[in-house]
């Protein structure tokens, strides 16, 4: 079947649907209008189940699933929640992001929380289970920080990543906190956040570097080189080549007036060096809008050595929105489409890398989320 | 009792405005609708047995928070969808 995209937004879900060349567009929606939904992710493995991060604004977060591509939808048995009487008394206040499991183990998948927790169903959503190593971690409660340190409407646990070659390394990132690594399927966490700026922080009287409380926005993995990871963080754009610990700024190379703060960032599908972010205004008052009001996305194919403008078709002036950071994304095509979500609801894509781009929909609710998928 | 469900949660019920529950306390008559409507309960009262923040909950004419209480006998729950959101 050809692309979908799942657009998740501040009052549904939407879903667009391409012809075989990607030309043509149709708009099927909306489900759960009027709710909160924060990702909408179909499954890579059996290209058939969605799952839907949902809250309605006045009731308890949730999660729906789909069998049969978005027609109907049914709730989770168990959404993910806390430990029921747990010392902390935290309550999930919504369900921000959705992550497949590894390709060897079908069923299993993975959600992010507001407030930050980690939590794992093995059954394709239906039952969803805490992850105590990170969850109840004795440190978990000194990562997440205080309540000065969440974004307003409360802290995300985000950018789970499954390393493609083994099911038991996992990363997740937290805004803020940092990033984090486990490699033994979430039982112990340690920080991965060298070389990140806290620009927002004093520098430590011992000049030591810290080790979390960072606020990476969102962060990636290569699928065919799973050592690339790149970051969108609150103070730049990075790349992380493992085994490094140490994270390289590879955003000093944006243009000096631009900045290299954003929300997301997404990478080539093939090509590890090539990657794409959509900047925003880091300045003043942080209005986090299209810096100008004049947006662009900026391409890097030399690992992020250099950094080009692309904006071709995207409004000249007066566009004041900004693309949160699950709210873009690639697909598998060649040449590769990039497909984003705006804060003012409308949806663009780039059918040639970044070249040109054109917008597909208007007049959607704020877009929290894009994700790309082609259905069995 | 007569249980009144608002518009958000009927979802569960469906479509129906009123159900009916059982139970001497609170706590108790939320099982009984999650028993009869499965997930309903979650949707209300979070994992640390608080009502969530934009529900409201009147047993009679009185807002309760209290999953304990009991319920005086001839009076209705009615659960509400706060004024917020937007």
């Amino acid at each position: 079947m050809p692309l979908q995209l799942y657009i998740a937004t501040r009052k549904g879900v939407w879903i667009a649907r391409a012809d075989a060349d990607r030309r043509t567009w149709s708009l099927d929606g909306p489900r759960f209008l009027g709710q909160q939904c924060h990702h909408v992710v179909l499954d890579p493995r059996d290209r058939k189940t969605l799952l839907c991060a949902s809250r309605q604004w006045h009731l308890g977060p949730t999660v729906f699933r789909s069998d049969d591509g978005g027609a109907t939808w049914k709730e989770a048995a168990t959404p993910p929640q806390f430990v029921k009487g747990e010392p902390r008394e935290r309550a999930v206040d919504h369900v921000f992001w959705l992550t497949p499991g590894h390709a060897s183990e079908p069923g299993v998948w993975y959600a992010g929380t507001s407030p930050k927790g980690l939590f794992r169903s093995e059954d394709g959503g239906v039952t969803w289970a805490p992850v105590a190593g990170f969850n109840d971690h004795p440190d978990q409660h000194n990562w997440v920080g205080s309540d000065k340190d969440q974004t307003p409407d409360g802290g995300k646990l985000h950018s789970i990543v499954v390393d493609p070659r083994d099911p038991a390394h996992l990363y997740l990132s937290m805004s803020s906190g940092g990033t984090f690594e486990s490699t033994d399927r979430g039982a112990g966490w340690q920080p991965l956040n060298l070389g990140v700026a806290m620009d927002f922080a004093p520098a430590k009287e011992d000049g030591s570097e810290y080790t979390y409380g960072h606020d990476p926005h969102c962060m990636v993995q290569h699928p065919l080189a799973p050592d690339r990871l790149w970051q969108q963080n609150h103070c730049g754009i990075y790349r992380l080549d493992r085994p490094s610990d140490r994270w390289q700024r590879v955003g000093k190379a944006m243009p000096a007036e631009i900045g290299d703060v954003g929300f997301a960032v997404v990478m080539h599908p093939r090509d590890p060096d090539t990657a794409w972010v959509h900047p925003m205004d880091a300045g003043g008052d942080w209005p986090r809008t299209s810096p100008g009001g004049k947006p662009a996305m900026f391409v890097t194919r030399d690992a992020g050595a250099s950094w080009q403008r692309r904006d071709e078709g995207l409004p000249r002036e007066q566009a004041w929105w900004t693309v949160k950071r699950q709210a873009m994304c690639t697909d598998a095509g060649e040449p590769v489409g990039i497909y984003f979500g705006t804060t003012s609801g409308e949806l663009w894509t780039s059918p040639d890398e970044g070249d040109s781009f054109r917008c597909l929909f208007r007049h959607l609710p704020h877009i929290f989320a894009v994700t790309a998928g082609e259905p069995a | 009792m007569r249980v009144i469900v608002p518009s958000q949660l009927r979802s569960y019920t469906a479509g129906r405005d009123e159900v009916g529950a059982d139970g001497a306390t609170l706590a108790d008559v939320l099982a009984d609708l999650d028993r009869q409507f499965p997930g309903f309960r979650f949707r209300v009262i979070d994992e640390q047995e608080r009502v969530r923040r934009h529900i409201i909950l009147f047993v009679g004419s009185e807002r309760q928070d209290d999953l304990h209480a009991t319920i005086p006998a001839g009076s209705d729950l009615q659960i509400v969808g706060a004024l917020s959101g937007g």
